[in-house]
Parts: C-alpha cells; structure tokens; sequence
C-alpha cells in the first residue's frame, strides 16, 4: 500500500437509498436540446431538486490523439480543427505553434497577423452561438435562432478566406495558407457592424429581461476559492472577479499589440457569467478592427518547411496555451525525433468544467435549471473525449 | 526562475531540469517524491493551477512517462513534473486531494494506459470505453490496424487513395527528394 492510499479506508458517506421511492433517475442528454454537445448527466432527483449527479461522455470519442500518433505531423494538420466544432482555429493554432517550436521554424509577421484574426474571428463566432444557446436553455429560442444566422454571415467570411465554413484548415505548420482576399476588409466590416445591431438587440431582450434575471441570477455559483480548486478558467473564472487572460498574461501571436482589458465582474454565477462573455463578444470585435487595422498590407505569409512528406522533428517536449472562448486551451507535444509525433495531448477547458465542477455545482437545483447551467459553463464535449 | 530550480533542489532530488522556453520548465524526479514535491510547489511555491496531467508510453524503456503541468498564476509560470514508472507495474500515488480535477484526469489514464492510483474516487468506473476487453488503447502496443480490421469491416464500392502516393503527387509533383 502507498502512503496516502486511503482506499481501504473510504470516507462515510450519506448513501442515497433509491429503493425508498424517495428518489428518481432521470438521463438529461445525450440526445437532449439542452445539452451542449453529446453528453449525458445521470441525475438523481427528489421531487425537482438535483441530488446527485453523474457526468457520462463517450458519445463523441473519435480516439484523435491515437490517430495523430499513426500520422506525419502533415497528415495532423487538417485533423486536429476537427476535435471542436465552435472555434477549431484555436486548435489549428496551437498543434502549428507546437510543432513549429519544436522543429525551429519561424513564422512571417504576416502570417502572425492573419492567425491573430483567424483566432479572433472564431472567437466571436464562438460567443455568439453560445449567447444563443443560452438564452434558448432558458425558453427564449428566438435569441438562439438570431444568433445562428449571426455566426453563418462570420462562417460566409471564413469560406472567403479559407475555402471552408465550419473547419478551416488555415494555419498550418509555417504560416497561414492564403492571403486575405480582395475586398475582404469591407464585408468583414458590414458583418461586424451587423452584428453590433444584432448584440445591441440581445442587450433589450435578454439582459434585461427579467425571466432571465430571475433564473439566471445566483444560479451555480463559482466562488474565487473553488477556481483553483477545481482547475476553472476562461469567463467561468473572470466573472468571479479574477483577472485571468492567456492573451493578457502569457502574450502569443499579436495579443501583445493590441489594446485591451481583461474583463472581470464580481460574482461568478450564470448571469454575470453572461455578461463577462457579453462584453467580451463586443470586445471581439473591437480587436478584429484593430487587428484589420495594424496588419501590413503585404509580405510572406508562408514559410515552407523541408519536405513534409519525410519531416523529421526533433526529440523534445513542449506546451502550447491559447485562450479559447472557454478559456485555457492547450497542446503537449511529445516527439521522439521521427516523422511520427510520439504524443499529442489535448487540454481542453471543459475537461474539468463538465465534470468535476458541473457535478459539484448542479446538487440542489431545480431540474429546469439544468440546461441553462450546463450551457453557461460552456461546457463542449469533444475536448473531453478527444 | 534559476532561483526558484535552486530552492526545489536543495529540498528534492530532482535529476534533470530542461528549459524549454523562457516560461517553461521540465524538471524529472523519482515517482516516489512525486506527490511531495507537487505539494510542496502547490502549497508554498504557489503552483496552485494543475494543467493537466498524463502520460506517455515510453514503450523502448519499458517505461511510462507522466507529466503533470502545474502552473503559477503569479508569476505566469508553468512547470511540468516529469516521472518514470515501470511498465509492467504501473502504480503511482493518487493527487485528487489537491485538486478536484485531478481524479478524472486519472480515470482517463487509468482506462487509456492501464495506470493505478490506488484511492482515487471512481478510478475504475468506465470512463469513454464501454466494456473494453482488450489492452488498454493508448499503449503502443496495442494494434490499431489489427483491431479495426477485427471489429469494422469496409464497405463495398468504395475507392480509396494510398494517402502518401496521393500526398506525394499533389505536393510535389515534379518529384519527391
């Protein structure tokens, strides 16, 4: 036995008798609107009232970091975007940032540039189809219909740019794959000021709407000394006032020029954690101006690495961060010096907002509330599975 | 951060420190110090976020490799725990009193590699596999060609590409070297 091994000694715990007919099961998921993704909770309800709770996922598991073991790092590249549907750029991102610093490949300025927009652009994609699953979790499913068109405009714009709507296969390993085309600074700008409309709407209709106040105010609550116990970040940890920002405190791609605030509010619960995400949409699009603004017109946005079909990288290790619209997103990167990488971690926010704290929060509340509680964790499967 | 390798290793045994990039460090040591060490950064280094924690088959050492990535919110600072463990024993002293995360992280490992943290809650409940028979999957020698070929079978009327002959024409089609 290892010191500290208490498991011959178990802690005393208040079993539930579900043989009293005190108690039912009931599966929320995982074919349910209200679940973000295909996931299941296994909840344990006395009237209305969560008692317990199970996270179940399996549903989505496509075993990727097994398949990239199998795969050149260039067969990776166009497989890696597919482990998250709302924003895959950031992962594009970072398994490139990885392998370009483990094999000492520099990247153009240009290029730098171009992922920054491309980060930030799925950004705001991401937010804002997460808005609309907020609001639909709470009833209000004219919000989510709105924000589903919204995020299509921004997909029209990542087809211009990359060829491709939801998976975009942009940055890979050396730079970015194409220039920004003719013109594009202009119908990136009419998005953007429709989608100013669009949150300006959603500011009338949700944020002061008091079924959604009601619901959503003190609704699983995260306090500051929960945040590091259960390993939360992203919005989920700036709404309880701590100022916490990958882009802010570990400045990658451009992040470092551009000029903007960690927005923070003073209690974590499902209606500020709106707001903190809220502000952050428009926030989104403050930077994609900005970033339209500072990039050079032209210059090299490529940067052709040796012949991919026999790329060797050398032996090493390393960790890659970005922050997601969920918050912090990583890639480990193992290579043993051949043309296969030897390990390829993915470290995704919900791996702990979905199960260890979501299990935590949901005990004692209403089983209507469940959905808006989940979705406002922005809890996403896949990362869990990968 | 030269300091803050000096302080840890006066206390601990650490037997290799490699500098990754200016905010990362990889620092090894024995699997039995593990869990104190990573007390003593959380506690009074002030480590106090844990990444994520796995592991890596070291299968021509016969060895597993875990990596815990701790980070520090003062400072920005990450650093990653590297341990070896014996293959063909792979037991290691469980970290979910640290953090609550922590033991879904080695439900993952314990179901992927078929590594023990004896007292970790709900260790061998399934966690993506169901009714898994065969060796765990993310070891290397497990044979992901053998078993789909076992379990799937293709589809008639389909055709396929070799994917390097393929990768081969359209990236470099006037010749490969």
């Amino acid at each position: 036995m290892l010191p500290g091994d208490r498991s011959k000694y178990p802690r005393k715990q208040e079993e539930l008798n579900l043989e009293s007919g005190k108690y039912q099961k009931i599966w929320q998921g995982p074919q349910h609107p209200g679940v973000t993704g295909n996931m299941a909770l296994e909840l344990t309800v006395c009237g209305d009232e969560v008692v317990d709770c199970k996270t179940h996922v399996g549903y989505l598991h496509r075993g990727f970091e097994k398949l990239m073991e199998r795969r050149k790092y260039i067969q990776c590249f166009p497989i890696v975007c597919r482990i998250c549907v709302p924003e895959p750029d950031t992962n594009e991102y970072l398994f490139a940032a990885a392998t370009e610093e483990l094999a000492g490949l520099e990247i153009p300025e240009k290029a730098k540039w171009l992922r920054t927009l491309s980060l930030e652009m799925s950004r705001l994609a991401s937010f804002i189809m997460w808005i609309g699953g907020q609001a639909g979790s709470f009833g209000m499913g004219t919000v989510g219909q709105w924000t589903m068109v919204h995020r299509d405009y921004i997909l029209d714009l990542f087809e211009e740019l990359t060829g491709g709507r939801v998976y975009h296969m942009y940055m890979l390993p050396g730079g970015v794959r194409d220039d920004l085309p003719d013109g594009f600074g202009g119908r990136l700008e009419e998005i953007l000021q429709k989608t100013e409309k669009l949150l300006d709407d959603i500011n009338k209709v949700l944020f002061n709407n008091s079924v959604f106040k009601k619901r959503a105010v003190n609704l699983g609550i995260i306090t500051p000394e929960m945040v590091d116990k259960y390993g939360i970040v992203g919005p989920n940890t700036r709404a309880a006032g701590l100022k916490r920002d990958i882009r802010k405190d570990e400045p990658y791609l451009k992040y470092s020029e551009l000029d903007f605030d960690v927005i923070t509010a003073s209690k974590s619960d499902a209606y500020n954690r709106a707001l903190v995400r809220f502000r952050e949409t428009w926030q989104s699009i403050d930077l994609i101006r900005q970033i339209m603004k500072a990039m050079p017109k032209s210059g090299e946005f490529y940067n052709r690495p040796p012949n991919v079909l026999h790329w060797k990288i050398p032996a090493g290790e390393t960790y890659v961060k970005a922050e997601a619209t969920r918050g912090e997103y990583g890639y480990y990167l193992v290579s043993d010096g051949s043309e296969y990488p030897r390990r390829i971690n993915v470290r995704g926010p919900s791996y702990t907002h979905a199960i260890a704290l979501l299990e935590k929060l949901i005990i004692n509340t209403n089983i209507a509330d469940v959905a808006g509680l989940m979705v406002s964790l922005h809890t996403c499967p896949p990362e869990i599975e990968r | 951060m030269l300091k803050l390798i000096k302080r840890l290793q006066e206390k601990f045994n650490i037997e290799e420190v490699q500098q990754q990039k200016n905010n990362l460090t990889f620092v090894t040591l024995a699997a039995k110090d593990l869990v104190n060490f990573i007390t003593h950064l959380k506690n009074i280094e002030d480590f106090t976020h844990l990444s994520f924690l796995t592991a890596v088959d070291r299968i021509e050492q016969d060895k597993f490799q875990l990596t815990y990535m701790l980070h520090n919110h003062k400072t920005n600072y990450n650093l990653a725990v590297k341990a070896f463990i014996e293959r063909a024993n792979p037991v290691v002293e469980s970290i979910h009193h640290l953090w609550q995360q922590a033991a879904t992280y080695q439900r993952e490992l314990h179901e992927m590699f078929g590594i023990d943290f004896p007292g970790s809650p709900r260790l061998k409940e399934d966690f993506i596999l169901e009714d898994w028979h065969d060796i765990p999957p993310m070891r290397r020698d497990f044979k992901t060609k053998e078993y789909s070929e076992k379990t799937y079978f293709p589809r008639p009327g389909r055709k396929t590409h070799d994917p390097e002959e393929y990768m081969k024409e359209k990236l470099y089609p006037e010749g490969d070297e």
